[in-house]
């Protein structure tokens, strides 16, 4: 009786979870996700950045993800979309911009990689490369250390439903259902490895693989902040409860071409990514949000003005920012490299 | 000072390290209750628990890339391969990933593992048990590769290894572990990563080696001793980074170089010396680079004769040095 009167008075957000600050919160950082994968695609297309790979139409999944993680605590293992991950566990539009750039002050690689392969210790984001699904092993092997110092914190690893034909992915699965390990394993299904559709990709659904491995596997609608963010979070919850690791496919569609470099209206119709954009989880959460009294168009209008300020002021101070000095290239091969004394 | 075997020396060193820092561990396959199908790790779950001495599934990949992970975050893992010729499927985690950790991300994180891999054939373990990967790895920046020839170096170097800040590779020599038996001190010491070291002087001939093969050249310059020939022995310990100092010094010395190594000859370790050799002392040298190495086939077979015909023996050397010697 009084879970019912509960239930009855309360939100959809605040039953997974989420007070309304939060609930709007996790609302701008999708916003400004797609506002700043916007841009760069544009300084990509100007010439004035060399290269991008969006995450566009998988913002809502992986902002709703943060929010349900501890960013004091958890491990961070993103893969190269996860721009609205990123953003959202504190990597800021200028730090991602000087990644975009390739200057010296970026955080995650001083300008060493290309963009999206995120790293900050200070922000538990561990350091990305390009072959895809190598973070899977890395994420169960944090979650080992977590677990054997009993710091009640959970690994969290995104990927694409391509890369989760790679045997790290399927390695790093069974070791962690083996040992029990607090990792929680976010599948970003966005239908599209480049240029192979998610049928040429994979038999059956990504989420039933939990089940060879012994953890449960989930699929949930990734346009669906709400949904997201509260699978995240019952996964966070087993997985400090000791209850071992879980599986979440997150269903979403990429909007964009793979990265600035492809054209995907050659493997695929206009026709069917302009549907795709009908579902995107960005407007459906905002309409929620308007409906639910938290947001408005006036705030939506403010809101956009102070991001487009923000990008621009990122972009500009990026690109002003210095590249790294070329006899750097040396630096940092092992520890101690370019102290005194060294050659 | 106790009298151990190879295989004691390496055991001793993970049991020295694990006792003072709560941060190093092992995990790899038979590791655990079996103590390594070689006897590796015998004894030390026992003494450190199931947590810290893991018993892996069978997949290479994850035990690298679990061990890479936890290191990330501060862990000291050794991670086992229970032969090296199975450590390929955690090449790219490996070459990829651990070599590179520190230089992506600008020196903000680093990948302190240690891998162990036994090495070598003359045990009658076929083209898959026999290997040496070295030269797979060998030229990978951002990793350091050592091999032990002594039971002394094994501890010692493999102590080193789990203190180092980044990846180490330790291949240990899987027909040293019951040859080679010496005393080993039972004190903390360390054998330094990156200094080759002379094991014998002379003024006629200098061998250049690491690992196994070393104690047929040490047999045969005993021999030629006799025949008044004298040999100077340089066992290289670190494969990378080479001692170049060390490598330029002791060919210097005589300027008649011979290299030697099980791994095959194209595009081993041997090429790079040679290479550091023809760069740096060109002109110190009486005649011409030799290198006596395994031979350019796939990999070891099995039968008893084309066994013997791959490996590397004191004869072998025997030959190589005096001909080289009379040069």
């Amino acid at each position: 009786m009084n879970q019912k009167a509960t239930a009855a008075t309360q939100a959809p957000h605040e039953l997974v979870g989420l007070d309304d600050r939060r609930a709007v919160e996790m609302y701008k950082y999708m916003l400004l996700a797609r506002k700043f994968d916007e841009r760069c695609h544009l300084l990509q297309r100007a010439g004035k950045i060399n290269f991008h790979v969006s995450g566009i139409g998988q913002e809502t999944a992986q902002v709703a993800a943060a929010f349900a993680l501890d960013t004091d605590k958890d491990y961070f293992l993103p893969y190269y979309r996860d721009y609205g991950f990123m953003l959202a566990v504190g990597m800021t539009p200028r730090e991602l911009m000087l990644s975009a750039f390739a200057k010296a002050e970026d955080p995650n690689s001083g300008g060493r990689q290309m963009p999206g392969h995120f790293g900050s210790k200070k922000l538990r984001v561990l350091t990305g490369s390009s072959p895809v699904t190598t973070q899977v092993p890395h994420a169960v092997g944090a979650a080992l250390a977590s677990k054997m110092r009993g710091e009640g914190a959970v690994s969290f690893v995104t990927f694409g439903e391509g890369s989760s034909n790679q045997g790290d992915f399927h390695e790093g699965a069974n070791f962690a259902g083996v040992q029990k390990l607090p990792v929680i394993l976010m599948c970003e299904n966005n239908q599209y490895a480049i240029s192979v559709p998610v049928a040429k990709q994979l038999a059956g659904k990504v989420s039933d693989r939990a089940l060879g491995y012994g953890f449960p596997g989930f699929r949930v609608d990734g346009n669906d902040a709400l949904a997201m963010y509260g699978a995240v979070r019952e996964a966070r919850e087993r997985g400090v409860n000791g209850e071992g690791p879980t599986l979440i496919e997150a269903m979403m569609y990429r909007l964009s071409p793979h990265s600035t470099s492809d054209n995907d209206l050659a493997y695929r119709t206009k026709e069917e990514v302009d549907a795709n954009w009908e579902k995107d989880g960005i407007p459906r959460y905002k309409q929620y949000l308007i409906e639910a009294g938290l947001w408005s168009e006036e705030q939506e209008d403010a809101y956009l003005k102070e991001i487009a300020q923000e990008l621009k002021e990122a972009t500009e101070y990026a690109d002003k920012a210095p590249y790294p000095r070329a006899e750097d290239t040396l630096l940092h091969v092992y520890a101690g490299d370019g102290q005194e004394g060294d050659n | 000072m106790p009298m151990m075997e190879y295989i004691d020396a390496i055991r001793l060193a993970m049991k020295e390290e694990m006792e003072q820092d709560s941060s190093v561990f092992v995990l790899g396959e038979d590791v655990g209750v079996k103590g390594g199908v070689f006897t590796t790790t015998k004894g030390l779950q026992d003494q450190f628990g199931e947590d810290r001495v893991i018993d892996t599934p069978l997949a290479e990949s994850a035990i690298a890339g679990v061990a890479i992970g936890a290191a990330m975050v501060g862990m000291k893992p050794i991670a086992e391969m229970q032969y090296s010729d199975f450590m390929l499927p955690a090449t790219n985690q490996i070459i990829s990933e651990a070599a590179k950790i520190r230089y992506r991300s600008n020196n903000d994180w680093d990948c302190p593992i240690v891998v162990r891999a036994p090495i070598g054939g003359g045990i009658f373990g076929g083209l898959y048990h026999s290997q040496c990967p070295e030269s797979i790895f060998f030229g990978t920046p951002g990793l350091k590769i050592v091999a032990p020839y002594s039971a002394y170096d094994a501890k010692g170097l493999l102590k080193a290894a789990i203190r180092d800040p980044d990846p180490v590779l330790f291949f240990e020599n899987k027909k040293c572990y019951k040859l080679i038996k010496e005393d080993v001190p039972d004190d903390d010491y360390v054998v330094p990563i990156g200094k080759a070291n002379l094991l014998r002087e002379g003024d006629d001939i200098t061998v250049i080696s690491y690992s196994l093969p070393l104690h047929f050249a040490m047999q045969a310059a005993e021999e030629l001793e006799k025949e008044g020939i004298t040999s100077h022995i340089l066992d290289l310990r670190s494969l990378q980074p080479l001692d170049k100092d060390a490598i330029v010094e002791a060919v210097r010395r005589t300027g008649k170089v011979l290299i030697v190594h099980e791994d095959n000859k194209t595009g081993g370790i041997g090429a790079e010396v040679a290479a550091i050799i023809a760069e740096e002392c060109l002109y110190d040298l009486d005649a011409p680079i030799r290198r006596l190495c395994g031979p350019d086939a796939p990999a070891m077979p099995i039968n008893p004769p084309q066994e013997k015909f791959f490996m590397l023996s004191k004869d072998k050397l025997l030959d190589a040095m005096r001909e080289l010697a009379l040069y």
